[in-house]
């Protein structure tokens, strides 16, 4: 409880830490994030998606300076990958949000995946309560950026910006692939660049084509120049910031801003229900031997995981199902 | 199924434009196993402290090869102290001359390597000596 205080008191390191106590899974964080849950439910949060180096950081750290100016804080959870061979990662998202580091209206954490699939890390939904708890306004999380199966971040963030870049020839065939679902906008970064004309052509298409989504809205395709010539970047930066607000804004007018919630909050439930139910049970099995048993089992074709999974079930949670 | 994982960051204090150095170190400490948050050149010891503080890492290392070692390393340890954050380990490596390993160390500089150094013995002391906190 005291811990709690302290990170609803804005305490960074604090937060940082329980952060960190959650990616390694240490028992005594569960009792804080306990509290925290509590003290939630005011930040806007804005999930940040698209390919490796199509200008994610570098448009956050836009995101940052146009908040800050609007007198909001921040914060931001950077994720990137894992090396699933040492398991090390390098986190390098905060390099372009470096000029903020400073400035106490600013948390950026970055965060590795650790093995977990859809681009984001398992810790993710907690540090986004953490941060929220701590009073920062806008919350901005900027996925790994592998492609198809990032679609996660739609059960963490009110606003989904699905960021591609002109000439990088793949980029709709991904969105086909399921990303086109979790857009609320397309941001076309680098938009200086020959191509632009043609990405958005074939992005509009895209959008006649699709269903329409809940409320009617259609996601607007916001055009960003070049990062590095200030008055164009700050022109498609307001565009941009407008469109997010308009888009909070549908969602609260058309009362869809509660299926958003609900949906992280069943979410929220799955995993935490996965981690009190499977969990322990895979531990007994895999401390015990047996999980080797049944694998084996299962080599020798002896048994089906069907039959093996009605056995546990009877075994550990017999009299309840 | 409690893990602790390394984490360290590693920065370029002042106006030293060499990052070789520090971009061999942080593909080398992934592939150690560390997670790296590595935050580019020009940093004041000011941001530098603050990230390490946001990221909460347990090692800040610092590589320059400018010459401003003397003033950029201890300025860094003194901000974490001063933020409560003594308990993070600060190394640095670079060009830095026999005669300010002295000064360095009595600031909080925990260790120094220099070119020539090998990487695994870098990986090899940072195994020994730090610990996830
Ligand atoms: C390559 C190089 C350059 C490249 C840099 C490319 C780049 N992006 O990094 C270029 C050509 C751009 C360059 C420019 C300059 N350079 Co130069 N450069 C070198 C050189 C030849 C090698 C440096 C290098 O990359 N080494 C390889 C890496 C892997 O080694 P390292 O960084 O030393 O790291 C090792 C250890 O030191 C240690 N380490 C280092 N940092 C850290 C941090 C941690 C946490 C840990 C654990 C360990 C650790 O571990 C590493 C592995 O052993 C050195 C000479 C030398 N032998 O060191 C001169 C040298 C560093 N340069 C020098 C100078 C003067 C310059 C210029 C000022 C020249 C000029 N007048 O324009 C400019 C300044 C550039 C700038 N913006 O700051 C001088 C510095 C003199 C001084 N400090 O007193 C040197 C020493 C040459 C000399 N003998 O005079 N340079
Ligand atoms: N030409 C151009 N380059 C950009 C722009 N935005 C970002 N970049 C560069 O693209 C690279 C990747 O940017 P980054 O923000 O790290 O992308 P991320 O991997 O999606 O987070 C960096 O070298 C940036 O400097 C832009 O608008 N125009
Ligand atoms: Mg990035």
């Amino acid at each position: 409880m005291e811990k709690a205080n302290k990170i609803k008191g804005g305490d960074v390191r604090e937060a940082s830490r329980l952060i960190r106590n959650l990616e390694d899974s240490i028992p005594e964080a569960k009792s804080t994030i306990k509290h925290i849950f509590h003290f939630t439910g005011h930040a806007q949060v804005i999930g940040i998606t698209g390919s490796p180096g199509a200008g994610k950081s570098t448009l956050v750290d836009g995101l940052i300076e146009w908040s800050r100016k609007k007198g909001k804080t921040v914060g931001v959870l950077a994720v990137d990958p894992t090396s699933p061979f040492t398991g090390g990662a390098i986190l390098g998202d905060r390099i372009r949000m470096q000029r903020h580091a400073e400035d106490p209206g600013v948390f950026v954490r970055s965060l590795a995946t650790r093995g977990s699939l859809g681009g984001l890390s398992k810790a993710v939904g907690d540090a986004i309560h953490i941060m929220d708890a701590m009073g920062k306004d806008v919350i901005l999380v900027e996925t790994v950026g592998t492609g198809q199966q990032e679609v996660e971040i739609i059960n963490h963030a009110h606003t989904v910006l699905v960021v591609l870049v002109p000439g990088m020839g793949d980029e709709i065939q991904a969105i086909k692939a399921g990303i086109m679902e979790i857009a609320d906008i397309f941001v076309i970064n680098k938009a200086d660049r020959e191509g632009t004309g043609k990405l958005q052509r074939e992005l509009m298409a895209m959008l006649d084509m699709s269903p329409i989504k809940p409320g009617g809205w259609r996601p607007p395709i916001i055009k960003i120049g070049n990062a590095f010539e200030p008055s164009e970047f700050e022109k498609g930066l307001d565009e941009l910031t407008t469109k997010v607000l308009d888009h909070l804004e549908h969602l609260v007018k058309s009362n869809l801003i509660g299926d958003r919630v609900r949906r992280k909050t069943t979410h929220e439930l799955n995993e935490a229900l996965r981690a009190a139910i499977l969990e322990p049970v895979l531990k007994v099995l895999v401390s015990t031997g047996e999980l080797d048993r049944m694998i084996d089992q299962l080599l020798k074709k002896e048994t089906d995981p069907y039959s093996i999974a009605e056995e546990v079930q009877k075994k550990y949670l017999q009299g309840c199902i | 199924m409690a893990q602790r994982r390394l984490r360290v960051m590693v920065a370029k204090p002042g106006l030293d434009g060499h990052d070789r150095g520090a971009r061999v170190l942080s593909r080398c400490f992934r592939d150690a196993g560390y997670e790296v948050i590595y935050t580019g050149c020009h940093q004041t010891p000011e941001q530098i402290a603050a990230a390490a503080i946001q990221e909460d890492v347990d090692m800040v290392g610092l590589s320059c090869l400018s010459g401003a070692h003397r003033y950029l390393f201890p300025a860094v340890k003194k901000l974490l102290v001063e933020k409560g954050a003594d308990d993070i380990v600060v190394v640095g490596g670079g060009i830095i001359p026999d005669q300010d390993f002295k000064l360095l160390y009595d600031a909080g500089i925990t260790a120094l390597f220099t070119p020539g150094t090998t990487l695994e013995s870098i990986v090899e002391w940072i195994n020994t000596n730090v610990k996830p906190r």
